[in-house]
């Protein structure tokens, strides 16, 4: 086996030992299990009804979440490992730098997307069991939309935590890029806009270069193909990509970004200090 | 073999190593001493190639930094504290085995010569072993395979006396042909081990000196003590040191490694007082140990 899969293991199995990631699986599995336990399959909401219903919940609820989560369990678990040592013993063997760090990203990813995946699965699983119809074309753009959401903030952490010199930092980094994010969601920028104080058209383009609103607009548009409930900036957005051009344009650019920090993190990486 | 021209290093506005020289060959064993802040652990970590820095640092004349893997491979590492690594001991065995192109099995076998029995303890996560467990098991990792450099940084600090001398014999078997740099806080820890000694301080080798090698580093002495009178403290370390009690607290007998015969005198001379009698004889460790 190689460097990078060598490498991607070992991160796998670290973290699957790692509280952080106890916690993480325990979460999501959580939301699914109580959203079955309080009975969401059986409620409605602008049509929706049974599994899709549920699955609408589960990714509005992962998206508050899952950024957040994966920022700081990056940060400070990479951050962390480099102040503990873990680095300077594990970087004394001999491990390209490309593979340590790109298996570190590839075992990181397995292991964060992999109970945000199985949580949503297992409520497709379960739906089959209890003869729930399965929404199937809304279940694998959920797939590739999560995907590409652990994708975008996992090489953002990555960055990070190759910038910040210790988890401190590192850790406060994070913490305010996912709140500036959250600040520029739709809300506040027409706030702004009411105010006047931004052109409508900056404030549209703010909100498509911000992953966080971009995937807030795309899960919407899987139950409102309009996006009637964003109001006129809808027109915008409709206009410039259409309504399926929006939904591929949700899964490339977050990965466009992701792949991007990473690569920024990784060239830092290579001519920086490494412990 | 192992060449620093010119090295130099800062962190921010701290200088912490200042255009070091340095020049090691094959089969030279060096105590890299200093206190702290002095610049050792920086001048290691630019060996391994962790660190950028001014100067250039080469190992057979490459860099360790851009051409890692080949260095890295010939190099073997031993931390003075072991990583808080979380990972099962049979994945960090396999991973470093098959990064380092060596077989598990070779890692298993020094471990064991080492008194740790690495089968038992496979799936136990590393960080939950105890400080000795830790430190043989990063011994072994270095020593388990054909390393010509070995950077240690105070490596039989947590080992028992017995390991300690299993720890000589197998630095002993590797004299001709393996290089080493021994780092450690106070020079009669590490003398012994050593043909060279370099000193650093403010992150500049302020001593560069050769060291008389009469003892093998394999030697073995048979100690036998008598002390004036029963003693609760002297007691306590001649039990750590493996001592036997032959005569109610009065008359002890041990073993001591060769190299680690300057640190046993220092023990006893704290209890001078208490002394009537000591007695040391070189034996043939292989007949001893068995």
């Amino acid at each position: 086996m190689n460097s990078l899969l060598l490498t991607a293991r070992l991160d796998i199995v670290e973290s699957l030992r790692a509280r952080w990631f106890m916690l993480y699986s325990l979460v999501f599995g959580g939301i699914v299990a109580l959203l079955f336990a309080f009975g969401l399959t059986e409620s409605r909401v602008l049509g929706f009804i049974g599994l899709s219903r549920l699955l609408v919940t589960y990714i509005q609820l992962t998206m508050a979440i899952l950024p957040v989560f994966v920022l700081i369990t990056t940060v400070r678990s990479v951050a962390g490992d480099r102040e503990a040592g873990v680095f300077e013993y594990l970087l004394s063997l001999p491990v390209s730098l490309s593979a340590w760090f790109w298996g570190k990203i590839i075992g990181r990813y397995v292991t964060i997307f992999l109970p945000v995946f199985v949580a949503m699965f297992g409520a497709v699983l379960w739906a089959m069991f209890k003869a729930i119809e399965v929404p199937w074309a809304m279940f694998f753009y959920y797939t590739g939309l999560l995907a590409a959401m652990a994708w975008c903030f996992l090489g953002i952490g990555m960055l990070i935590s190759t910038l910040a010199r210790s988890t401190d930092v590192a850790q406060g980094a994070a913490f305010m890029v996912w709140l500036s994010m959250l600040l520029f969601l739709d809300l506040i920028l027409l706030g702004v806009m009411i105010q006047g104080r931004v052109a409508p058209e900056v404030a549209v383009a703010i909100a498509l270069l911000n992953p966080l609103q971009v995937f807030r607009t795309a899960s919407l548009a899987m139950f409102d193909p309009q996006l009637i409930v964003l109001g006129p900036s809808a027109y915008v957005i409709l206009d410039l990509f259409g309504s399926a051009g929006y939904r591929v344009y949700a899964l490339l650019y977050p990965v466009a970004i992701g792949s991007l920090a990473a690569l920024t993190g990784y060239l830092t990486f290579r001519r920086s200090d490494l412990p | 073999m192992i060449r620093f021209e010119n090295v130099g290093k800062d962190f921010r506005k701290n200088r912490v190593l200042d255009s070091v020289h340095l020049a090691v060959e094959l089969g030279e064993r060096i105590a890299l001493i200093g206190s702290n802040g002095a610049g050792k652990t920086t001048l290691i970590r630019c060996l391994l190639g962790e660190y950028t820095h001014q100067g250039t640092v080469t190992i057979d004349g490459k860099e360790p930094r851009s051409e890692r893997t080949q260095v890295l491979g010939k190099v073997g590492f031993v931390p003075q504290l072991p990583p808080p690594l979380k990972m099962p001991v049979g994945q960090l065995v396999s991973f470093a085995a098959a990064v380092c192109r060596t077989d598990a099995g070779r890692i298993h076998a020094v471990a064991r010569r080492l008194g740790l029995d690495v089968e038992p303890i496979l799936a136990r996560p590393f960080n939950r072993l105890s400080g000795g467990m830790k430190q043989k098991l990063l011994i072994a990792i270095a020593l388990g395979r054909d390393a010509q450099v070995l950077v240690m940084d105070e490596p039989a600090a947590n080992l028992d006396p017995e390991a300690r001398h299993i720890f000589f014999a197998l630095l002993a078997e590797r004299l001709e042909k393996t290089t080493m740099i021994i780092s450690s806080h106070r020079l009669d820890e590490v003398a012994p081990l050593v043909n060279r000694v370099v000193e650093m301080d403010m992150g500049k080798i302020v001593l560069d000196d050769r060291v008389a090698e009469e003892s093998k580093l394999s030697a073995l002495f048979q100690v036998r003590l008598t002390l004036a009178r029963a003693d609760v403290a002297i007691a306590r370390t001649l039990v750590a040191w493996q001592f036997a009690d032959r005569a109610d607290g009065i008359e002890w007998h041990g073993q001591v490694s060769g190299p680690d015969r300057l640190r046993f005198i220092g023990m006893v001379s704290r209890y001078v007082g208490l002394l009537s009698r000591i007695e040391m004889k070189e034996v043939d460790p292989a007949v001893v140990l068995q």
